[in-house]
């Protein structure tokens, strides 16, 4: 019983992280229906900063942590006007490979400006544990799984409760239409970016503790990220919330319980998922079937 | 005849192929081997992309399977190398097949996602059975030697095996994509509902193209590892199949022809054209040009800029902009469109 | 003094295709105007090139202002409302988030107002917009495009699929705001008879280009408009 409550509360901290990126992903995809297939390395490099900010130190500062976040905002808002706007109109393939060209420029400006060696980062909460009723609950898993919750709520209060997240959710809708009512879209777009890169600075800074600082780091959570998203429908946040948590409890599972599956198989058997949940739910677990108009 | 693809560009290249090894040195030639590899993987990745319009960014593992498949083969079955170049295609067909029939069910992103995890994922599966596959360390090939009782430079007997097998899958895949199922495959690309309304299997069209590029793609894997004579883990990393993705791209998506300019810039922008770009920059405003890192940016700013440019490619070029297929040309701004609908 | 939305010589296409040929028209304050014409003649083209939804060249003034390279979203914080064909509801939003949208470049957007003209948008506010009926939703639109306190109101084709009564509705509505609030209106209609009931002048378009225009009674005298768009 004891594993079991750990291996749940590592799964609901590795899932929130990658919940957190799907998110960002899901914010991207429903605004502009571009998958950004940047958004690893854009949380890679913003914790890069976080890492200079911090004087390559072995200590977390909460300022960096914010300051960061500041930096991605405004950081992938940029990208989305200098680089993504130009290209609105362009195909789709021409979308993604735009978006490939800047994981490629980021992944090696990483290695270009800080080498691409395995760096430490620090974590902002103790290695110790709590002791409930037998069951040890890592400081870590619990702060980890509390700040991307929290940045997640964050957020849903402003798509919820403000104009401009009211507006960004109706020009992701109908953009011709809440162009009609005097919304500028193009400035949302870019602001929906710089939400994206923010969320995706929050997973890296909480991701990187564990799989170290390098250039490479956020491959696999992408990945793991991707399928949060597809389980989870793609165009819903819940569901790329949902989709993360539950991955991340399902793989922590199999890997503690079925045996075959060590950590090498960790990302087959998430394709594996992934492929079995498509074939069962065409449109992920949350996600509509839409009908295209021709 | 047409269906085989243009006669006289056939033979121009069929000559220049010839004369290419009397031209340049063994290394140039060993490396212009590469290229002929590279362009039966993007020949297939374009039927898949360029002509059936999905996207797949994990095709580098196709040709891990296939050099796997030739690998396993030879040194632990003595079978003669030259003679798995074509299981090395069919396994990774077969497997390419079963992954494309519940992934190409899916519009649009869903493939391009899912593909996505198949490096990763197929790097994993490679370190967790090393007895089968050598684990992290990997497994040697023979050293390169010709064969058939002709006596040559290993490069230069390396250069005709990969030549021939090119010549041989650009006819094949003209004769795929100008034929009934090349329609169907279009027909998808440009509407599936379309396409789907005249009766046209799309989720049959999609998984066949996924699982004719996987076959390509093991193909060139077989030759690359008989080229390398070693393969493990990280020779057949995520930037493989991304690579091979900005092949298509800028070799011209949807042009048989554009992937030979696609093979090229594969083989020769890391080793060769990024390096000299950084040189070129570093002449303006100094920059170290060994630093780790420099080429990917370079290589990635370049793709931008052809992104920006030139988004039909090379072959786009070539033709110039009137010929440039649909599903290339810009669209209307969508926002601007029927704002009633909902 | 210059009229509130003058268009001369407008030309606007979608790609290769030409819709409008030199199209000048004008809507003068407080007035409301009609649009006639068949299918496929450029009514719909002439609203969106005033909205900036459609590519265009040529003039397109409102009060004495130049609009005709503006983008949709300033043409809208010039204070012109446009309820476009099939009336761009977000159907996923509820009532009350598609009203807020309405009153999105208003400061201190006054709903009080907007549901003395809607009183049942109240008890349905929480309800999503989707789920409302045809007419409701064209009552929402309109409700939606007056919160943004515009200069002129622009409606294509209002009575699209409702029933007569429930068209009947929606003008007298159209004609309560224009004359209690002085609101211009320029509508896009197919039935021209209900059109002209409320309208006090009129154009007929046909093939990109301004056929007759005139006062709501001359139109309904004219033996050629009558014949073909009253059918009498």
């Amino acid at each position: 019983m004891q594993t079991f409550f750990q291996t749940l509360t590592t799964g609901l901290s590795d899932g929130s992280i990658y919940g957190s990126l799907a998110l960002a992903l899901v914010l991207i995809y429903k605004a502009t229906e571009v998958i950004n297939f940047a958004q690893g390395e854009m949380a890679m490099f913003t914790t890069y900063i976080a890492w200079a900010l911090m004087g390559h130190g072995s200590t977390f500062e909460w300022w960096a942590f914010f300051a960061t976040l500041g930096i991605a905002f405004v950081g992938g808002a940029a990208l989305q006007q200098t680089v993504i706007r130009p290209l609105e109109r362009a195909s789709v393939l021409t979308a993604v490979m735009a978006t490939i060209a800047l994981l490629v420029i980021l992944n090696g400006l990483a290695a270009w400006i800080w080498s691409p060696q395995l760096q430490f980062f620090p974590s902002p909460f103790p290695t110790s544990s709590w002791v409930i009723g037998g069951v040890h609950i890592s400081k870590q898993d619990a702060g980890t799984f509390g700040v991307v919750m929290a940045c997640v709520l964050i957020l849903w209060l402003f798509f919820r409760f403000t104009k401009l997240g009211l507006a960004m959710r109706a020009g992701a809708l109908n953009p011709g239409a809440a162009r009609l009512m005097g919304v500028r879209a193009s400035w949302l777009l870019a602001l929906g970016w710089g939400f994206a890169a923010a969320l995706g600075a929050v997973s890296g800074m909480m991701v990187a503790p564990t799989v170290f600082l390098t250039p490479n780091m956020m491959q696999a959570v992408l990945i793991y990220a991707f399928a949060a998203a597809i389980l989870g429908g793609l165009e819903s946040p819940v569901g790329a919330i949902a989709g993360g948590l539950s991955l991340g409890v399902l793989l922590n599972m199999l890997g503690e319980y079925v045996h075959p599956v060590t950590t090498e198989l960790r990302l087959p058997v998430a394709l594996g998922i992934l492929l079995v949940v498509l074939l069962v739910k065409p449109a992920g677990l949350f996600g509509r079937v839409v009908v295209r108009r021709v | 005849m047409k269906r085989l693809g243009n006669p006289i560009a056939f033979g121009v290249l069929v000559l220049a192929v010839i004369a290419a090894p009397f031209i340049f040195s063994n290394y140039r030639t060993y490396q212009l081997a590469f290229v002929g590899l590279y362009l039966v993987a993007l020949l297939g990745l374009d039927i898949l992309t360029g002509f059936t319009g999905q996207i797949s960014l994990g095709h580098g593992a196709f040709m891990g399977i296939g050099a796997y498949t030739t690998t396993i083969l030879v040194v632990d079955h003595g079978v003669r190398d030259i003679w798995t170049i074509p299981l090395g295609g069919v396994v990774a067909g077969i497997i390419g097949l079963a992954f494309g029939i519940p992934a190409t069910r899916f519009a649009g992103p869903y493939l391009a996602l899912a593909t996505f995890a198949i490096p990763l994922a197929f790097i994993g599966i490679l370190k967790r059975y090393p007895d089968f596959t050598g684990g992290n360390v990997g497994k040697n090939l023979p050293q390169l030697h010709s064969q058939l009782g002709w006596h040559t430079n290993p490069s230069i007997w390396f250069y005709v095996v990969c030549w021939v097998v090119a010549l041989v899958m650009l006819p094949l895949a003209f004769v795929i994509v100008r034929g009934r199922f090349g329609r169907a495959m279009r027909s998808v690309r440009d509407s599936e509902i379309a396409a789907a309304a005249n009766g046209v299997s799309t989720a049959g069209v999609k998984t066949l193209a996924f699982g004719i590029s996987a076959f390509f793609c093991g193909v060139a894997g077989s030759l690359y590892a008989i080229g390398i004579t070693y393969v493990n883990p990280d020779t057949f990393p995520i930037d493989l199949s991304i690579l091979l993705l900005v092949g298509i791209v800028l070799g011209g998506a949807g042009s048989l022809y554009g992937m030979l300019f696609g093979a090229l810039f594969v083989e020769f922008i890391r080793i060769s054209w990024g390096p000299a770009l950084l040189n070129l920059f570093s002449r303006v405003h100094h920059i170290d040009t060994h630093a780790p890192g420099s080429g990917l940016v370079v290589y990635g700013v370049v793709l931008l800029l052809v992104l920006y440019a030139a988004p039909a490619g090379a072959a786009g070029l070539a033709r110039g902009l009137a010929g440039r297929p649909a599903f290339l040309r810009r669209k209307e701004d969508p926002s601007l469109s029927d704002p009633g609908l909902v | 003094m210059p009229a509130l939305l003058e268009l001369s010589d407008v030309t606007a296409r979608y790609g290769q295709v030409v819709a409008l040929h030199g199209v000048s028209l004008t809507v003068e304050d407080g007035e409301i105007v009609a649009l006639l014409g068949a299918n496929g003649a450029g009514k719909t083209t002439t609203l969106r090139s005033v909205s900036g939804t459609v590519r265009r060249s040529g003039d397109v003034l409102l009060g004495g202002k130049r609009l005709a390279r503006a983008t949709p979203e300033v043409v809208a914080r010039h204070g012109v409302a446009h309820v476009p064909e099939g009336r761009g509801i977000f159907a996923e939003l509820t009532v009350w988030e598609n009203l807020r949208m309405g009153g999105y470049i208003v400061r201190r957007p006054d709903f009080a107002t907007v549901l003395g003209y809607f009183p049942w948008l109240q008890e349905r506010r929480n309800q999503q917009a989707g789920t409302l009926s045809g007419g409701e939703q064209q009552m929402l639109a309109l409700a939606r495009a007056f919160l943004s306190r515009p200069r002129l109101l622009m409606l294509d084709e209002p009575s699209l699929g409702l029933a007569p009564l429930i068209t009947r509705e929606v003008f007298r509505v159209v004609t309560e705001l224009n004359q209690k609030e002085g609101l211009a209106v320029l509508v896009v209609e197919q039935n021209a008879a209900v059109a002209l009931a409320a309208a006090q002048r009129g154009y007929v378009l046909e093939t990109g280009r301004i056929a007759v225009a005139g006062s709501a009674a001359e139109l309904k005298s004219n033996d050629a408009v009558r014949t073909a768009y009253l059918g009498y």
